[in-house]
């Protein structure tokens, strides 16, 4: 290919080649950003499935009020394993592969910045999962202080053994941090300083500055987490006290820098997805991204925003009232570019050419809880009613939209969208959308109840409840096998339509972008010449045959 | 769409050569990779400060019982050594950089011994104290402190050792380079996380 201007016209595809399948590299150290970027993927979804039967227990334990299935040391350790696993393991290695796959073909560059670093901090996933899951096999089993390990719960320790769940806990938790890191001081890199020539900031797609501003994040709050979790290992090993209040330490010094890293981290996970339904809405609604520049700058300020509201979650751990009444200001304050988004993406569905593709009803369901999970969120960062609900089953609720209904939504809505780009074949848009409908009524069947619940005042993390929250527990429960069950068609449509799908297109959905432009699945070397970029990334509706056809109808 | 900006200007813009070096420029990348790291870094040494501070401010019972506070007279010195450290590698950078590679190996050896120095005057100070790593919140705050701070040292330490032993490789270091550049800045970081360190510990008891 030589330097190709991009331009908002849809080129018909003619040859599509069966696509070779060599799954073998898959298994190897490969230093190519789109093998990493499915190593990623696969390997979180798998991950995925062990927290998702883990939550299956729970909620199987929850369907009756008595605590009669697992005894409550095992229950502790399924909410602690479960939270672990879905939030360190499924979301933050599915968005960086997916971002690993996507970000150098979006910007026109070959590979990432550093591309060993980028195999290294992939290969520091499953070990760090491997080593999670062998503190099962400790004589004290796996950690059991819930996913945030507040001292001093976290750093008791009955055994004889410093080897604790919680110890091999935190040391994974470490790994996570630092593969963390590493991949984002690669993006940030790669982001600033490899773009394709013509491609300015302004005319990346708005899914690159989602990633990029969730990078900036991980590099600017992860390292105090980093510095609480060294803390808390030499407290729960070393007999040091700095959360121990009985010689001196402060518990809720290791509250500041868990949610110093922790809330700004529920941003790391969400704009992502912000920027893959900046991608898909505009796809299927054949209409430019309304107020791009706009949401792209928006980004930023989320991310700037983000570090300044931590103490939200610790109004009721004896925050001074003033303390209170500013984190409650800057909390609500992230609404506003939110808002901006939430405002751009329906201004841009809005009188569009709607094709209701799989990917596009992932995401108009991942929006529409994103917008209930917004709502409770505002009312959570209110001090009086988060005094009332805290450490409820609201709380649960409220989350559980953002990190299934928002994010694991739209990873989905990402995964069927760019599935062809990556495999060279098609999905099956039937099982893709039997999936869609199991999903999204499981989610509001499992999650909705938890609002109510939390109101009556059901605390988390219980494994027996009196008898009156029976009947939204039952509801929750139900919705939460029909979740599990929608997970079946998507597997199975993955694993079919890798193996013998239709061949697929270069650009299937006649979309914008560079990653469009090479074949699918793409050369090693993404681009045989780079390209050079000449225009924004969502030039729908001007030369856009679809939309040209209905508007001369339309006058015709 | 940005219409302002048409095909012919930025074709004859960019000339294919221009793309080339744009991929190849992985010195640059490098360096700014490692700039970001560090800004990374630094907030780890933030959040142990805003640590520091909350506790001390905080805490009644600060020093562990029967120590009376530190001795700063031989930390002074050893952040004399440290700080002009900083000095030297900057000038074996530029002795690097003009080319003089017996100068910049001496320099940067002579860096390397002022932060060996440093280190052993640290370990000597260690041993005297008469608390312990886990004897309360300052005990355990202290030796955190400096101890993280002393494990940059010796990574700094180590890097300048590899970089020194790059130097003999012919043609290696004509006209400067990456490595040494970025550990010469991981060693002034390494300072200026000091001095703030000597002043929070130290000065302010």
């Amino acid at each position: 290919m030589t330097n190709v201007p991009v331009e908002g016209i849809a080129i018909p595809d003619i040859a599509h080649p069966e696509p070779q399948n060599n799954w073998r590299k898959y298994f190897s150290f490969s230093t190519d950003h789109k093998v990493i970027g499915i190593q990623y993927l696969v390997t979180s979804f798998v991950f995925f499935l062990i927290g998702g039967l883990l939550s299956m227990v729970i909620r199987a334990e929850l369907i009756t009020p008595q605590a009669d299935l697992i005894d409550r040391t095992l229950y502790n350790s399924m909410f602690t394993m479960h939270g672990t696993i879905m939030i360190f393991l499924w979301i933050f290695p599915s968005l960086v592969g997916l971002a690993n796959y996507l970000v150098p073909l979006m910007i026109g560059a070959r590979d990432m910045a550093f591309p060993r670093l980028n195999a290294a901090a992939f290969w520091m996933v499953p070990i760090f999962g491997i080593l999670l899951m062998t503190s099962y096999f400790l004589p004290a089993g796996t950690a059991q202080a819930g996913w945030w390990s507040y001292p001093p719960v976290s750093t008791q320790n009955p055994t004889d053994s410093i080897i604790t769940g919680e110890f091999v806990w935190i040391l994974a938790v470490a790994i996570s941090g630092v593969s963390s890191i590493m991949g984002a001081v690669n993006f940030v890199t790669t982001i600033v300083r490899m773009r394709a020539p013509g491609m300015t900031f302004f005319r990346m797609p708005a899914y690159v500055w989602t990633v990029f501003s969730a990078q900036i994040i991980q590099l600017a709050a992860l390292p105090a987490l980093t510095a609480g979790a060294i803390m808390l290992l030499f407290d729960a090993a070393a007999g040091t006290a700095f959360f121990n209040p009985d010689k001196g330490g402060n518990p809720v010094l290791f509250q500041h820098f868990f949610w110093f890293y922790s809330h700004p981290a529920v941003y790391v996970m969400v704009l992502p997805i912000f920027g893959v339904f900046s991608e898909i809405f505009p796809v299927y609604s054949r209409k430019p991204l309304f107020g791009y520049k706009v949401v792209a700058v928006s980004s930023l300020l989320i991310t700037t925003v983000s570090v300044l509201v931590w103490v939200h979650h610790m109004y009721a751990s004896n925050t001074p009232g003033w303390m209170r009444m500013l984190f409650m200001a800057t909390t609500m304050l992230v609404a506003v570019p939110t808002g901006i988004k939430v405002f751009a993406w329906v201004a841009t569905i809005w009188k569009g050419k709607l094709r209701l593709d799989t990917p596009m009803l992932f995401c108009l369901g991942a929006l529409i809880m994103f917008v209930f999970a917004g709502i409770t969120g505002v009312m959570l960062a209110s001090v009086p009613i988060d005094i009332h609900v805290n450490n409820t089953y609201f709380v649960v609720g409220h989350f559980h939209y953002i990190v299934y209904g928002t994010i694991t939504m739209g990873m989905f809505a990402a995964i069927y969208h760019w599935f062809p780009k990556m495999t060279g074949r098609m999905y099956y848009e039937g099982l893709g959308k039997l999936h869609f409908a199991l999903a999204f009524i499981g989610v509001n069947l499992n999650f909705f109840p938890m609002h109510p619940l939390g109101l009556q005042g059901m605390l988390r993390r219980v494994s027996s409840y009196e008898p009156e929250y029976a009947f939204w527990n039952v509801v929750a429960s139900i919705g939460a096998f029909l979740l599990g069950m929608s997970t079946i068609p998507f597997i199975l449509n993955m694993v079919g339509a890798w193996v013998q799908g239709k061949p697929a297109p270069d650009n299937p959905w006649r979309a914008i972008g560079l990653e469009w432009l090479v074949s699918s699945p793409p050369p090693v070397e993404n681009f045989e010449e780079l390209p050079i970029v000449v225009s924004g990334p969502y030039g729908y509706g001007k030369s856009d045959p679809l939309v040209e056809n209905a508007a001369a109808l339309k006058e015709g | 769409m940005d219409s302002s900006i048409s095909t012919e200007k930025l074709d004859g813009a960019i000339a294919p050569h221009t793309a080339h070096a744009h991929e190849e420029d992985h010195a640059g990348n490098s360096m700014f990779g490692f700039i970001i790291f560090l800004l990374s870094e630094s907030v780890i040494f933030l959040s142990f400060f805003a640590g520091y501070i909350l506790v001390k401010t905080t805490t009644p019972n600060w020093l562990p019982e029967g120590v009376s506070g530190l001795e700063v007279s031989k930390p002074a010195i050893n952040t004399i050594v440290l700080v002009s450290s900083s000095f030297v590698a900057y000038f074996a950078e530029r002795a690097l950089k003009k080319e003089n590679l017996l100068v910049f190996r001496l320099l940067w050896l002579l860096t390397m011994a002022m932060g060996a120095y440093f280190l052993v005057g640290q370990a000597i100070e260690w041993s005297e104290l008469e608390f312990g790593f886990s004897d309360g919140v300052f005990g355990g705050l202290f030796y955190l402190l400096t101890g993280f701070h002393g494990l940059h040292v010796f990574t700094g330490i180590l890097l300048m050792g590899i970089m020194l032993f790059k130097s003999f490789v012919p043609g290696n270091y004509a006209g400067g380079h990456t490595g040494v550049d970025a550990t010469s800045l991981f060693w002034h970081f390494v300072d200026v996380i000091w001095i703030i360190l000597f002043i929070l510990i130290y000065v302010w008891q």
